[in-house]
């Protein structure tokens, strides 16, 4: 019976050859394991492809800030605060052609005509932009010491994304706070992941009453406004602890509460799974619970888990964004994308200076990617649908 | 029909007392009280205050007994005489300070729901029967981005393009000649002209979730065979459409309305936050920061009440749409 049924599911299987010799694609799908038929069908997703590869970068970027960054996150240039944004020059003002770019210093200055202060680029001094720059030093991962930068100027100052009011490199800080806001997400999701993992299954697994209360107490958890609840619990860490307990207990929090979704998919394929015939031979053939469901149930469904960490991962870098834009997440010396957009508030800040909007830019730019991916992998999680 | 609606009314009412435990605990759970707060503000200010000082302010306050006498005094309070406690911070009953805020976020949630169906039901109508046409594309577009984009940021980028391109804010709740009038005709006129941008503004991931339901329900069912019987018969296109695929397609929208509800409030205090609404969200904030354990708990409470009151409006609607569900029957 179960043997037929699969055999109807495979829907998108190309028609049985005819002339009775098998055609090398044929041959191909047929012999192919899950994992490469979910390839396949998530690579026939354009967007998930280009969702990929932008994570790829995030992911680059989150490993090796420091090198990437041009600047230390904390180092300053006390004269140029709220410094506008350099822009990479080719030619110089005689209009000939360099290969090396350079920049030019940015100094404002009143126009004798209207009386407004204007931002005028000093074009007699260039600095020229060098790649592998010794600049500030740093120890990437806690290990390797160095001080050389990607790229970086040697004389003058080089803020492609301009400064902040203390003068700090938005670009650095930027890409600094890309490693936090990923890293929050991925251990948030680990949280959620373990423990939607472990009440799904034995929700689902044992069902009857234990399910009944189990599923009302989800019920009840998915009724409460998370972020209301969130910003009172995230009120409630003491002031006094340091910014990186703050920073790991918060973590925590965004991970506590965040697994009701996934336990509820456990649980759903679970149930269904629970009454198949294979279950029931390994059973009858004398496997304990721990075995069945490690053996036989998990890897069943560890797709459409994986699918729902995926969609779900967003969800915890905007918990971590919200929270500490209001000032109630992560605090400073820890940066995260959040932290860096409290600077864009208020209505003066935006008028005045508008690069201090571009943490915006990542975080839509994270969670599109994340989105689309999220797609791609829930259409690639059950190959033989449609 | 009138059994279902009170065993579920019996439900919300249980949720409510269990989450009124929570709220307690929660704003509870920081460490500290007010009286400490309080101590320090005025030290910082250049008072001196002994700490036979603090104590007899937490007494006053009534802030010494244990938390569950404190808590059974507050639900009795509330439940008996409507009573939310006092406010520390601004020395009021926290049901005067609410009064008018709680109107509003009440409005602005309400207005969102109404922005967030009376677009999305039609737009995925319309996604659903012209698949594949350029307003199909993009509706979906829109919809990616409106739902990677968190409310509150959406409001930045608003506040950003109102003042950047047009020279004007969009925040606020009313206009200045109206922000300290009292309620009148005009004024409500006022209201209403503000209130779209933070609809807008939380309503989008909603609107942009609830196309992309509309038109896969709707998608799946007008190609089933009821429909094509229906055709068969004669009757009307726009008529047959309406009186049968789409109630069935209405089934998870409805369904949904109570988290919707959940989400919108959940946003709504970052967005009250950027917009400058004079609404309850700046003032759940300091409420939280200030540790005003009645104000800020009146508030998470009312938020509670208020997903709660959504599912169970969501829970009837479906009842009545479905006669499937009332009777227990799983589908």
């Amino acid at each position: 019976m179960t043997q037929i049924t699969e055999v109807v599911d495979v829907a998108p299987r190309p028609a049985p050859p005819t002339s009775g010799v098998a055609k090398e694609a044929d041959i191909k799908y047929y012999t192919a394991s899950q994992f490469q038929l979910m390839w396949w069908k998530f690579r026939k997703h354009r967007l998930a492809l280009v969702g990929t590869v932008i994570l790829a970068i995030f992911v680059f970027i989150a490993l090796f800030a420091e090198f990437l960054s041009p600047y230390a996150p904390g180092s300053r240039t006390p004269n140029y605060l709220f410094g506008r944004p350099q822009v990479l020059h080719f030619t110089d003002a005689e209009g000939n052609f360099h290969l090396r770019p350079f920049t030019y210093a940015l100094a404002a200055a009143m126009d004798p005509e209207t009386f407004l202060l204007e931002v005028k680029e000093d074009t007699s001094d260039p600095w020229p932009v060098y790649f592998f720059v010794r600049g500030d030093p740093y120890k990437m991962w806690g290990v390797i010491e160095s001080d050389i930068h990607l790229f970086g100027v040697e004389e003058g100052h080089l803020h492609l994304l301009g400064t902040d009011q203390l003068g700090r490199d938005l670009l650095s800080r930027l890409l600094h706070a890309t490693r936090t806001s990923l890293t929050i997400g991925v251990v948030g999701l680990f949280i959620s992941f373990f423990l939607g993992l472990i009440i799904g299954g034995i929700s689902g697994f044992f069902g009857g009453t234990i399910d009944d209360v189990i599923q009302r107490f989800i019920e009840f958890i998915r009724s409460i406004p998370t972020l209301p609840l969130w910003m009172a619990l995230a009120a409630a860490l003491p002031r006094e602890w340091s910014p990186q307990r703050v920073y790991f207990t918060i973590t925590i929090l965004l991970g506590l509460l965040g697994w009701t979704h996934l336990a509820r998919r456990v649980r759903g394929k679970l149930l269904s799974l629970r009454e198949e015939d294979f279950v029931v031979a390994a059973r009858l053939a004398g496997s304990s619970n721990t075995r069945i469901i490690a053996r036989h149930l998990l890897p069943s469904f560890l797709s459409y888990i994986i699918v729902d960490l995926s969609i779900s991962f967003p969800y915890m870098i905007l918990a971590e964004t919200s929270l500490s834009f209001i000032g109630l997440g992560l605090r400073a010396p820890v940066i995260s994308w959040g932290v860096l957009l409290q600077n864009a508030q208020n209505i003066q800040a935006i008028a005045l200076y508008p690069w201090l909007f571009t943490p915006v830019a990542f975080v839509i730019i994270s969670v599109m990617a994340f989105s689309f991916v999220g797609d791609g992998m829930r259409d690639a999680a059950d190959p033989y649908s449609r | 029909m009138a059994k279902f609606v009170i065993q579920r009314f019996i439900i919300m009412l249980l949720m409510l007392a269990a989450l009124s435990l929570i709220v307690f605990i929660t704003i509870e759970l920081p460490p500290g009280d007010y009286a400490d707060r309080r101590a320090l503000h005025l030290r910082s200010a250049g008072v001196t205050v002994t700490s036979a000082d603090v104590i007899s302010l937490r007494h006053t306050l009534g802030l010494d007994r244990p938390w569950y006498v404190r808590y059974l005094n507050w639900v009795s309070n509330i439940v008996l005489r409507g009573n939310f406690g006092q406010s520390f911070s601004l020395h009021l009953p926290v049901t005067e300070v609410l009064a008018q805020r709680a109107g509003l976020t009440v409005m602005l949630a309400v207005a969102t729901i109404i922005f967030t169906y009376g677009l999305a039901i039609p737009i995925g109508i319309y996604s659903a029967i012209r698949q594949y046409s350029l307003g199909d594309y993009g509706a979906t577009i829109v919809g990616y981005f409106g739902m990677a984009t968190p409310s509150f940021m959406l409001a930045l980028i608003l506040l950003y393009i109102s003042v950047m391109v047009f020279d004007t804010s969009v925040g606020g709740l009313f206009s200045s000649e109206y922000a300290e009038a009292s309620w009148s005709w005009g004024k409500f006129v006022d209201l209403l002209r503000h209130l779209w941008v933070p609809a807008l503004v939380l309503g989008l991931a909603g609107t942009a979730f609830e196309i992309r339901t509309m038109r896969a329900t709707l998608l799946d069912e007008k190609n089933k065979l009821y429909v094509t019987a229906a055709r068969a018969k004669g009757l009307p296109e726009w008529k047959l459409l309406m009186k049968y695929p789409v109630r069935v397609a209405l089934n998870p929208i409805v369904s949904t309305i109570g988290w919707e509800l959940t989400a919108i409030i959940a946003g709504a205090p970052l967005v009250s936050f950027v917009l400058a609404l004079p609404d309850t969200g700046p003032l759940f904030l300091t409420a939280l920061l200030d540790q005003d354990t009645y104000l800020s708990g009146a508030i998470l409470l009312m938020y509670a009440a208020l997903t709660i009151l959504g599912t169970f409006l969501s829970d009837v609607l479906l009842a009545m749409l479905d006669p499937r569900i009332r009777y227990g029957e799983r589908i």
